[in-house]
């Protein structure tokens, strides 16, 4: 445990100490406005609540998360440092979840400071606070399980710009699970369980209620589940690399 | 003790240690030698845990790396090929991240991390970021690193590449004070650097073993051991004068140099044999010295051995 701790502080501050965190920060919270002034029509729905700004969150992340993840693991691949890592006695799952932990918190620092939209909000009108609070907390989780595909595509390769791609791709596939784009291209005949299945597994689903500030424990053990799983594949390939 | 028993590891078809079996005692300094792509890096790796082995096993002090890796990997300082270092963090957080992880806190630590500095000479660069410093001081990062935890077991791939001479003496002299009651294992294809820090060099080519003894008893293995090198000022045929000498195994004669010869030996020493007959005779001569038996010889004599029973 101690370890974990150890590494998620040498992450965080590995950010901080480069240009990524800030221009990461900076330009997801310009996107951030844009999609929600801009695409979503704050506005011009005269609504006090923040429906536009987290219901674009899936497709900023399918682009804003991967850039995090890809380095995870494919840098300290190609450095090198990962045979100093794996040399230190430290044990994987410490490694793994230090470094998602890092990750994770550097997208949770970015979406903290989306704050002025809640002081707008606020401003403007009278919303109800906790369903906003409920909100970021599920868009926070959604952002986990981008980051776990993430961590455990950079762990397959040395390459990060491949693991962008890999983890944009992956990621992209559990978007649009629970999306009609995808539901739809079902046949008729396909029984109604496995649509239902395949729409219970997509990021869509789960964050729809979410974003509208039903935060259902069900969604939220989604994602632990999801991240978990992933987190152990991302372990269980760096155990494969090992021996192979 | 480390202890290596029948190790082998593949890369998809490619064998590259085959079934290698040797042990390293305290107080060992083991000089690790290979031409490029013989396995040395690859066995190291294996040592340290980074990769597993395919088949065999490797115990440190009796913790096997494969079941009980935090314990082996407590007891082993360990400079990866390249010394590889976090880039983004200055000389001081990177040790302290390493002093942390090592589980030394406070006092202890900085205690630990200002005495590898002043051993490695890193005070210059305390607050330098790594991946702004040269390409030596980059290496004693690695090596200060390595060395923090006063470790039982060290294991240096390559520790001096790319430092300069005076670099590259000091570390052979902190390899060197390090020993005592260490185990050290270090690779280099320096051969002069074998000569002068390990007690023990084991010679390795396509992963196997292909030597294995004292720096001395290597040199022992050259042809040239024992060998008397002579310079001639005026016109002499050596080899008809050496001819029925007992104790002289043939004469060569230098390609670039015309005048001097290599008068090698049977076995024993021949100095002073052929001094006397020099004497005797009045060889026409203009330098006369012992040759040492050099690693290089054998290296290569045994390295292309192993090579050529390959291609046959």
């Amino acid at each position: 445990m101690q370890n974990l701790g150890i590494i998620f502080r040498r992450e965080l501050m590995g950010y901080f100490a480069t240009p990524l965190a800030y221009v990461f920060i900076v330009i997801f919270l310009i996107t951030n406005g844009i999609f929600t002034f801009e695409l979503g029509g704050f506005y011009a729905r005269g609504q006090a609540d923040l429906i536009p700004f987290f219901g674009f969150h899936p497709w900023l992340y399918l682009f804003m998360v991967p850039a995090i993840a890809m380095a995870l693991w494919a840098d300290e691949r190609k450095t090198g440092t990962i045979e100093l890592l794996l040399t230190l006695p430290v044990k994987l799952a410490d490694a793994v979840l230090g470094k998602f932990l890092a990750a994770w918190a550097l997208t949770g620092i970015a979406l903290l400071l989306t704050f002025p939209i809640w002081i707008t909000v606020n401003y403007l009108g009278d919303p109800d606070n906790g369903v906003i609070v409920a909100s970021y907390i599920g868009s926070w989780f959604m952002a986990g399980a981008y980051l776990a595909i993430g961590s455990c595509m950079s762990a397959c390769t040395r390459n990060s710009v491949i693991a962008f791609i890999l983890t944009v791709s992956i990621c992209f596939l559990f978007v649009i699970m629970g999306s009609p784009i995808l539901l739809g291209a079902f046949p008729d005949w396909t029984p109604q369980v496995i649509v239902d299945a395949v729409a219970a597994l997509g990021f869509l689903t789960h964050f729809d209620s979410i974003s509208k500030g039903v935060l259902d424990i069900r969604d939220v053990l989604y994602f632990s589940v999801f991240i978990a799983i992933w987190l152990l594949a991302s372990a269980i390939v760096i155990e494969i690399k090992k021996a192979n | 003790m480390i202890e290596i028993r029948n190790l082998t590891r593949k890369f998809d078809q490619v064998v590259a240690v085959d079934d290698l079996s040797f042990e390293v005692r305290e107080g060992e300094v083991l000089g690790f030698l290979g031409p490029n792509g013989a396995g040395k890096s690859t066995t190291m790796k294996v040592i340290t845990g980074f990769l597993a082995p395919s088949a065999g096993s490797v115990t440190i002090d009796g913790f096997d790396i494969g079941s009980k890796p935090l314990e082996a990997k407590a007891l082993i300082g360990y400079l990866p090929e390249g010394a590889p270092c976090y880039g983004d963090m200055t000389t001081l957080q990177f040790l302290r991240f390493i002093a942390r992880i090592r589980g030394f806190r406070g006092e202890e630590a900085e205690r630990r991390i200002a005495g590898v500095m002043r051993d490695v000479a890193l005070e210059a660069v305390t607050h330098q970021t790594i991946e702004t410093l040269s390409k030596g001081f980059k290496r004693r990062v690695g090596l200060a690193q390595a060395i923090l935890h006063d470790p039982k077991v060290l294991i240096l791939d390559e520790p001096t590449d790319g430092l300069d001479p005076n670099q590259k003496n000091q570390v052979r002299e902190l390899i060197r004070n390090l020993a005592r009651d260490k185990i050290v294992v270090v690779s280099t294809h320096i051969l002069e650097e074998v000569t002068a820090v390990c007690t023990r060099a084991i010679i390795i080519d396509e992963g196997r073993i292909v030597a294995d003894g004292t720096p001395a008893e290597l040199e022992a293995r050259s042809r040239y051991h024992h060998a008397v090198e002579v310079r001639l000022s005026g016109e002499l045929d050596l080899a008809q004068e050496l001819q029925g000498v007992a104790e002289v195994a043939g004469v060569e004669q230098d390609r670039l140099d015309q005048a001097s010869f290599t008068i090698l030996s049977a076995g024993k020493p021949i100095f002073a044999r052929v001094s006397e007959l020099a004497q005797q005779r009045q060889w026409p001569v203009e330098e006369f010295h012992v040759r040492r038996g050099q690693l290089e010889d054998v290296f290569r004599s045994v390295t292309e051995a192993a090579q050529q029973q390959e291609a046959a």
